[in-house]
């Protein structure tokens, strides 16, 4: 169980709180579904909940232990942007060893092929590269995965194929997902759990749906 | 009504002809001389029409803004003609013509300029557009408005703007002017719903007015609700153009692509749908035929025409 304990966030002393009091908790195996209007601190929350950013106040607890401060962190975050989450100067093969070879298995399911290990990344699609991205954060030591808007950029095969992939995963490695997204349908079709983000100094920012 | 409008080409706003354009390798592809990314293309828009251009990613989509605005790398070898209200369309003519009479919506909100004010960057794309000097405070003061823009929003620098009043701002320096074709990149992606449907809603206001607006967008649900007319893009052509009402259901979609494509999405088969993911065949023949179930050997051998139907005009052998 991942939990986030009245986890806080500002980027300075001088700046004002952009999420404060949030508890979240997300089981494995469960996909949680986020939305809320933009520019009110989802991706930052997502970018804390990986360990990208220390908490200002607040915990981030999975099954009773904090997240580790070394070593492969079990939450991973998937970019909005792959073409910004990878070394434009590195191949591809090289992307996908950074955590740890992918096993063989993980490169079948994702569709990934032999001969784009010798490309750079603006060689591939977005959506190529996304699936990448998505190899190399699912290491064996991966629990739970944060997708902040990962399919907005692609068309609708590219983004129904992605996701066809992650729920498969989600389900057969039994990890937890957290899905940000605008996409309503997208959020209904994928989520077994929805949340909205609010914007709000006092309260809990985030509200579970159903 | 409107496909007899898209028929008749010498009244178009926007008409573009067997457009194709290549890449030398040094940018895209190690492997080739010469990578060809758009493939005799051929559109037709007229005024007081929304087209919404969907598709493949990578299907250039983008580029063919690039190419109407004669803006694309020096790299970049372009055949064809595109006509802007009957006149062809050279460099000399476009410098002309580009920011005054073709605007562009940027797809990435980076095209602001980061060292500018936004007031001063609107007040510029407002001079620019044809809005004469003593008039311009008034209008971009109504463009804020109309964009839910605050006032101190001018005095802001694009970094401290989150990303959907950084599109608001973008869509403002393109719409303020006095600019009859307008070229709208991505226009809500990345934007919450009520924001995105405010953005779409005013563009269509523009072309209610008698603009012609090009919607490029992966969101088709939420394009639909504006547009006259639906593109369908594919490896770099065009497969179908058909009305936006013809998009209810798989029936009336002709082309192959496309119906795959309506199937994928998140309303409809989604996960259940076969997406296996799509491979594409270069040199000759039909760009989908590698994908396609009903495809026989004249698909891989010959390079279909646009043909008109009673449904639209569709790019395949056998629709």
């Amino acid at each position: 169980m991942l939990e986030a304990l009245s986890l806080a966030y500002r980027y300075t002393k001088q700046h004002p709180w952009i999420f404060k009091n949030l508890d979240l908790c997300i089981a494995p195996g469960e996909i949680v579904g986020m939305s809320g209007a933009s520019g009110l601190g989802k991706t930052t929350l997502a970018k804390v909940l990986s360990g990208y950013l220390p908490p200002a106040r607040g915990n981030i607890v999975i099954d009773g232990r904090s997240l580790p401060n070394s070593g492969p962190c079990p939450v991973q975050l998937l970019f909005q942007h792959p073409e910004l989450a990878v070394n434009p100067r590195w191949k591809i093969s090289k992307i996908l060893g950074e955590a740890g070879e992918p096993g063989i298995r993980l490169l079948q399911d994702l569709g990934i092929k032999k001969m784009w290990y010798d490309r750079y990344p603006h060689e591939l699609s977005g959506g190529e590269l996304q699936r990448i991205c998505i190899a190399r954060a699912l290491s064996e030591t991966t629990r739970y995965l944060i997708c902040d808007e990962i399919t907005s950029m692609l068309d609708a095969l590219s983004q129904a194929h992605i996701w066809k992939i992650i729920s498969g995963l989600a389900d057969s490695r039994k990890l937890g997902l957290l899905v940000i997204s605008h996409h309503a349908t997208l959020l209904a079709k994928v989520c077994s759990r929805k949340v909205k983000y609010f914007e709000t100094e006092k309260s809990l920012p985030v509200q579970t749906e159903k | 009504m409107t496909l007899e409008l898209y028929v008749n080409r010498n009244t178009s706003m926007l008409n573009i002809c067997n457009l194709s354009i290549w890449f030398s390798s040094y940018t895209i592809g190690l492997r080739y001389q010469e990578t060809r990314v758009i493939r005799d293309l051929d559109l037709s828009l007229q005024s007081g029409q929304v087209m919404a251009v969907i598709g493949q990613s990578g299907a250039g989509k983008s580029l063919l803004t690039g190419a109407i605005l004669g803006i694309l790398p020096r790299n970049a070898r372009i055949k064809g003609r595109i006509y802007f209200k009957g006149e062809l369309l050279d460099q000399g003519k476009l410098r002309r013509l580009r920011g005054r009479e073709i605007a562009l919506i940027p797809q990435s909100v980076t095209s602001l300029n980061p060292l500018l004010r936004i007031g001063v960057q609107i007040a510029r794309a407002a001079q620019l557009g044809g809005i004469e000097k003593k008039e311009v405070k008034t209008t971009v003061h109504r463009t804020f408005e109309r964009y839910n823009l605050q006032p101190t929003v001018a005095d802001s620098f694009p970094f401290q703007l989150s990303g959907g009043m950084a599109h608001r701002a973008l869509t403002a320096t393109a719409t303020v002017g006095t600019a009859d074709l307008i070229l709208a990149d991505e226009p809500t992606s990345g934007l919450d719903p009520s924001t995105a449907h405010e953005a779409l809603a005013h563009l269509r206001e523009l072309a209610d007015t008698g603009k012609a607006v090009l919607l490029i967008t992966h969101d088709v649900e939420m394009a639909l609700n504006i547009a006259d007319l639906v593109a369908v893009f594919c490896e770099g052509t065009t497969v179908e153009v058909t009305d936006a009402k013809h998009f209810v259901g798989i029936d009336k979609l002709r082309h192959p692509y496309t119906r795959k494509l309506w199937n994928a999405l998140p309303a409809n088969g989604f996960l259940k749908s076969d997406i296996s993911p799509l491979s594409f065949s270069g040199a000759s023949g039909c760009p989908f035929h590698s994908s396609c179930e009903k495809k026989e050997t004249i698909c891989s051998e010959r390079f279909p025409s646009l043909q008109a139907t009673d449904q639209g005009w569709v790019r395949c052998h056998y629709a």
